[in-house]
């Protein structure tokens, strides 16, 4: 697991660029810090415009955001934004040249399959953005499935290769949910008899989440399912971003995740019951 | 810019309030580089209560403007559990932790606790009194008294009472952090002096509410699991210096300013206002580095003032 040194730093953002209903944010990755990696897949930063923070809606944000590392390559962090408050909302204005702070790469990453183990990537919305730097990290192919609301969102598949796509209002690819092709892709493959069964990797709404967890319980399927809850800090101190565990304590999404065995939870709450993410 | 506090050596004037920083966390998530340069001059631990508290359900957070509205709950592992887990692994953070401006490492570990009754209070004061890795407690009386509902810090005769009664069970230095949400904070600064404390802290965060937002499924209600929540962060600033300031002017023990903070001017007019050491909170959410940084520029500004 990548550490990253205890401090924000300054990075220089060097691309903006619409996908569909989002934007892709690229920054000149940091310098690495003495014993410092690359960011693996699923850690998270710590990210705020370093000019005018604050002074939007409601006189917020205030407090950095949560995004999943959506890609490192080439020098760069790409992250994965969709305007839906007053952070994102001036995150998606940065544009070239502009200063931005991160903390991180922190959390706990996807554990990769296996040598010669299968997986399957499950993403729904804005969710999709660590499936990108998992697909990037992964030896050989493996099956994508994304679902989104709408055409529009539905452009975001477009940061995988070779996905295959479902929409809530039947737009684009399959009518109908994500989970729904999850469901034929098990099926297929235990069909396959004497295949290894393989590893789902899932980032999403909550809902879905859920869904996704509920199958893979029923199908004896191990999962690993990112989760997103709202956070001060990131690092362990504010403990906001609690989700109750299975055996009734909670876990801090930003250190005990957000990459969590699925067999850790009993559900995944539905949407709002965590709080609201600051955004 | 080494100062004293309470009898504590701390190489910078800078601290962290209780329950802004986890250094098990924090040196989890950033290695040993957390300790090379370490935030704070000593570091002030969560919140211990007798029993292992799991905290509040969710959410807990409400990002207000320029600041932040907490219901945590106050999640602790309990005496036993700190004892045997925690303080292990903060004893050894602390002693490798060098702050801004020390030459060597080592910073003093204060142990904040609550509890409901002077005598519960009084058994986990006794408990870190044993301990050599604790350099110092902090009482946390910003707990509602089970019998009258009130906070006991919240009443200066109460609080006097609570402070003498355990007193008597550490001679290592005891602090009282004082709450913000009562009438006469003054009053309560003295009567803590009276009851024996060697310092006090504030402010805690002030109480605060917030509603679910028009678009939420629960629109209108109390948005925080635990209903209510302390504010904290910039928006209370001016507020932590009225009250440091009016709490400074009437007692003879140092005074941790609390409340705010961001850079070291808001820093240094704490200490202008009276406090000996400042904590800072919030803004380490931010940065983790907020404590370190400050310190620097404190020192930074006084060497080139000689």
């Amino acid at each position: 697991m990548s550490l990253a040194p205890p401090h924000r730093r300054e990075l220089r953002v060097t691309a903006n660029e619409a996908l569909g209903a989002y934007r892709v944010l690229r920054v000149a990755a940091p310098d690495r810090a003495p014993g410092e990696s690359a960011p693996e897949p699923g850690q998270f930063a710590m990210i705020a415009a370093v000019e005018r923070w604050g002074g939007g809606g409601d006189e917020r944000p205030y407090l950095p955001r949560a995004f999943s590392i959506a890609r490192c390559r080439e020098g760069e962090w790409h992250f994965l934004l969709e305007d839906v408050g007053p952070g994102t909302k001036r995150l998606c204005e940065l544009h070239e040249g502009s200063a931005l702070w991160a903390l991180g790469p922190l959390g706990r990453p996807f554990a990769l399959p296996a040598p010669g183990g299968r997986a399957v990537l499950v993403g729904g919305g804005v969710g999709i953005a660590p499936l990108a730097i998992l697909q990037d990290t992964l030896a050989g192919p493996a099956p994508v499935l994304l679902g989104f609301r709408d055409a529009a969102h539905a452009q975001g598949a477009a940061l995988l290769q070779d996905a295959l796509v479902a929409t809530d209002d039947g737009s684009v690819g399959h009518d109908g949910r994500v989970t729904e092709l999850l469901a034929r892709e098990l099926d297929s493959a235990e069909a396959q008899a004497g295949r290894q069964q393989p590893v789902v990797y899932a980032c999403g709404p909550p809902a879905m989440l859920e869904a996704v967890r509920a199958l893979c319980a029923q199908t004896g399927t191990p999962a690993q399912l990112a989760l997103e809850a709202g956070m001060a800090c990131g690092y362990g101190a504010c403990y906001g971003c609690a989700v109750p565990r299975v055996d009734g304590r909670y876990l801090r999404v930003c250190v005990d995740g957000p990459v969590v065995d699925a067999s850790e939870l009993a559900e995944v709450v539905e949407p709002g019951a965590y709080g609201e993410v600051p955004a | 810019m080494s100062v004293s506090l309470a009898g504590l050596d701390l190489a910078n004037p800078i601290i962290n309030g209780s329950g802004t920083f986890d250094a098990i966390a924090a040196h989890a998530s950033f290695g040993d580089a957390l300790c090379e340069v370490f935030p704070f001059a000593a570091y002030v631990s969560k919140t211990i209560t007798l029993q292992p508290r799991a905290g509040n359900p969710p959410p807990r957070l409400f990002e207000t403007a320029a600041g932040l509205i907490n219901s945590i709950g106050l999640p602790n592992k309990g005496l036993r559990g700190y004892l045997e887990h925690d303080l292990p692994q903060l004893e050894r953070i602390c002693a490798t932790a060098r702050p801004a401006g020390a030459r060597t490492a080592g910073v003093p570990l204060i142990t904040n606790v609550m509890g409901a009754t002077a005598m519960e209070l009084e058994q986990l004061v006794a408990a870190c009194d044993q301990q050599d890795a604790i350099a110092a407690v902090e009482l946390n009386v910003s707990c509602p008294n089970v019998s009258t509902g009130l906070d006991i810090g919240a009443d200066p005769e109460q609080l006097r009472e609570v402070v003498a009664a355990v007193r008597p069970a550490t001679r290592k230095p005891l602090i009282v952090k004082l709450t913000p949400n009562t009438a006469d904070v003054p009053a309560c600064a003295i009567a803590a002096q009276d009851g024996g404390a060697d310092a006090v802290s504030l402010i805690n965060t002030l109480r605060a509410a917030a509603l679910a937002p028009a678009r939420a499924a629960r629109s209108g209600e109390r948005w925080l699991g635990g209903g209510t929540g302390g504010l904290s962060g910039p928006a209370i600033r001016t507020v932590a210096l009225a009250q440091v300031a009016a709490v400074a002017e009437r007692v003879a023990i140092p005074v941790i300013g609390i409340g705010g903070v961001q850079r070291a001017s808001h820093a240094r007019d704490l200490l202008d206002a009276g406090a000996s050491v400042v904590a800072v909170g919030t803004e380490s959410f931010r940065d983790p580095a907020t404590g370190s940084r400050i310190a620097a520029e404190l020192m930074c500004v006084a060497e080139t003032q000689m």
